[in-house]
């Protein structure tokens, strides 16, 4: 291309051209270096530390060393089993009826207002929880843990399902209206198990997404060094727990920080993984949209 | 869609020729049931529909919800100082005065910073995927690009503030002060690593790949022959790129980067672990500040006082409506672009 009897101008041209294409890709460099950065800190110092005890015993003090984070994990595998045992229905719920029925103004409004919810700054998901319930009930619980992520949970699965359910052709609903059968059974037996790949995909992405989520569970499941007593009582849970041990005094804790991002980010990754090798299509919500 | 296919043709197939028994039954109201539990037949039509309706309310009452609360929470702030609550600069929880600005100012300062950061290397990676890469490569990448979305944000938390924040003070501030643009009045002298700065570059990162992956898509729906049009006038890859694409998708980028900042505001965690968290009403990127999630995170728990808890949660209220008018601006934009592209 750079002929040598080539006009000066255009040969600035090129050279210009090839000038920016390098910058975009510095641009790419510029995402996929903090990336690997991050990933390997997490990876390197995180496994150097990773035990049998960490993930089976209790806290232990920070001046004795040892003990492990296992009451956190459990902690954190029912706060969000409960996240998604209320935003699964009522998430799914909401899919569905915005796909099937939504052309009126309560279809309008849950999906605008779903909009709105996908994009609630997470801590403000906390502060209601808090209010309704922490407040209310007097104490720190689980339970309300559980559903501020729910409040993070809901959207991300209601605009996945009715996007999915869009998805089935049209065809299909036709053929089975054809065949006699009314819209409701129409609706179950054949256009959501034809898309309940994809419903799982949001489900899979909601779960990644909260599992993550610090700041909601700040006031409202606290923390705790003991196993979970109960859904009322303070639980500890693994993104608190990153966070109390990276802003302690504690070089023993750090490093148990560093493990226990390592456990929380292979748990977001394998979610992320497998949600996006179910769904063909790129799901919205990988990007953080 | 791959994959679903199959599954429903087994779904629908269910009442054809193969088996009678199923359409004589949906045909013949009178036949006998099946001994099959129908779910969608007991609940009836109107109860399906009722039932899905109901969950579409719960939603609708959640953000009813949302909104109520925090305007209770924080009706005290109001009363006591209306809305000059936004503009008083005092935060004391001994003398119980409050205002918002230092972590308005905090949080505006960090999140454009960061999109001022972030739009530009977005854009990059969003023509270098659409115009430039090859096919084989453009998946992966685009998938790497979304990771960075996946890693929670008190990880990248507490990266900055053991290796982030540590090469900020002994490197990166320095060197940045040394060039022509630490002669600028927003970068003062450097001191500590838990500054304005750390938290913007921090928040950077978090939002690049949903500004990169929107104004990809934004790229890509335009149409291919504007482009080649120009390419065959004699264009560069470039010159077409910038002036058949870009200039098209300008809306889809700016909804973006509107997008990218909301995203920004709201951002907690990895904000509160690098910021520094010292109340402070400064311009300067090179001093420790405070957001306005940084100072609801460390205090509410704590808050002793009716006041200074009604306070935190009007700061929580500013936050709701920014973060909402961000999003909906940038909705509205995204929606009326894409219609009509379509």
């Amino acid at each position: 291309m750079t002929g040598v009897g080539m006009p000066l101008r255009l040969r600035a041209r090129l050279f210009r051209d090839a000038v920016l294409v390098a910058l975009c890709v510095v641009a790419l460099a510029c995402a996929v270096v903090p990336l690997v950065w991050v990933l390997w800190d997490v990876v390197a110092v995180g496994v150097a530390n990773l035990s049998l005890e960490f993930l089976t015993s209790l806290p232990a003090p920070p001046t004795i060393g040892g003990g492990g984070w296992a009451n956190a994990i459990v902690g954190s595998v029912v706060v969000v089993g409960l996240a998604a045992a209320i935003g699964i229905p009522v998430g799914v719920g909401t899919g569905i009826y915005m796909s099937e029925y939504g052309a009126n103004p309560l279809g309008r409004s849950a999906r605008f207002l779903s909009e709105v919810m996908a994009g609630l700054p997470s801590i403000v998901a906390g502060v209601v929880a808090y209010g309704v319930i922490v407040v209310t009930m007097g104490q720190f619980s689980a339970l309300s843990g559980g559903i501020a992520l729910s409040l993070l949970f809901i959207p991300i699965v209601a605009i996945t399902t009715q996007e999915a359910l869009q998805m089935i052709p049209k065809d299909q609903r036709e053929a089975s209206f054809a065949l006699g059968v009314s819209e409701a059974p129409t609706t179950l037996r054949v256009i959501l198990p034809a898309a309940m790949g994809n419903v799982l995909t949001g489900v899979m992405i909601a779960t990644a997404r909260v599992v993550g989520e610090t700041a909601p569970l700040l006031f409202t499941v606290f923390n705790s060094r003991y196993w979970m007593e109960g859904l009322d009582r303070p639980t500890a849970t693994i993104p608190v727990n990153i966070y109390s041990y990276a802003i302690s005094p504690f070089e023993h804790w750090h490093e148990q920080a560093w493990t226990g991002a390592f456990v929380l980010v292979t748990m977001v990754l394998t979610l992320n993984v497998a949600a996006r090798t179910l769904w063909a299509r790129r799901a919205r919500f990988m990007a953080g949209r | 869609m791959t994959g679903a296919t199959p599954e429903a043709a087994r779904t629908t197939s269910r009442g054809s020729v193969g088996e009678p028994e199923v359409t004589s039954k949906v045909l013949s109201p009178g036949s006998p049931p099946s001994r099959r539990f129908d779910l969608a037949r007991h609940l009836g039509e109107r109860w399906f529909r009722y039932a899905t309706g109901a969950m579409a309310l719960i939603v609708v009452g959640l953000v009813l919800l949302v909104l109520q609360q925090l305007w209770v929470g924080s009706r005290l702030a109001w009363s006591e100082w209306g809305l000059s609550f936004i503009t008083r600069t005092a935060w004391n929880p001994v003398t119980g005065e409050f205002g918002a600005l230092p972590f308005i100012v905090g949080t505006l300062l960090t999140s454009m910073m960061a999109l001022a950061i972030a739009l530009p290397v977005s854009l990059g990676i969003a023509i270098l995927l659409t115009e430039y890469a090859p096919r084989l490569l453009r998946d992966p990448l685009i998938f790497v690009v979304e990771l960075l979305a996946a890693v929670p944000s008190v990880v990248y938390g507490l990266w900055g503030i053991f290796v982030l924040a540590p090469l900020m003070q002994q490197r990166l501030m320095p060197a940045i002060a040394a060039t022509p643009l630490g002669r600028l009045p927003v970068f003062g002298e450097p001191g500590t690593g838990y500054t304005l700065f750390t938290a913007s570059l921090i928040l950077a990162i978090m939002i690049i790949p949903i500004i990169a992956s929107l104004s990809r898509e934004a790229l890509i729906s335009v149409p291919r022959d504007q482009k080649e049009a120009a390419l065959a006038l004699g264009a560069t890859r470039w010159e077409a790129t910038r002036f058949a694409v870009l200039a098209s998708a300008r809306a889809g980028i700016f909804s973006a980067a509107v997008l990218g900042l909301g995203r920004a505001l709201g951002e907690t965690m990895a904000t509160t672990m690098t910021i520094g968290n010292r109340v402070n009403l400064t311009f300067d990127y090179f001093e420790s500040g405070y957001s306005m999630t940084a100072i609801i995170t460390n205090e509410l728990r704590e808050a002793a006082s009716e006041i200074h808890i009604h306070s935190l949660v009007a700061i929580g209220l500013i936050l709701f409506i920014l973060s909402f008018v961000l999003n909906t601006i940038g909705r509205l934009i995204l929606m009326r672009t894409r219609m009509r592209g379509a």
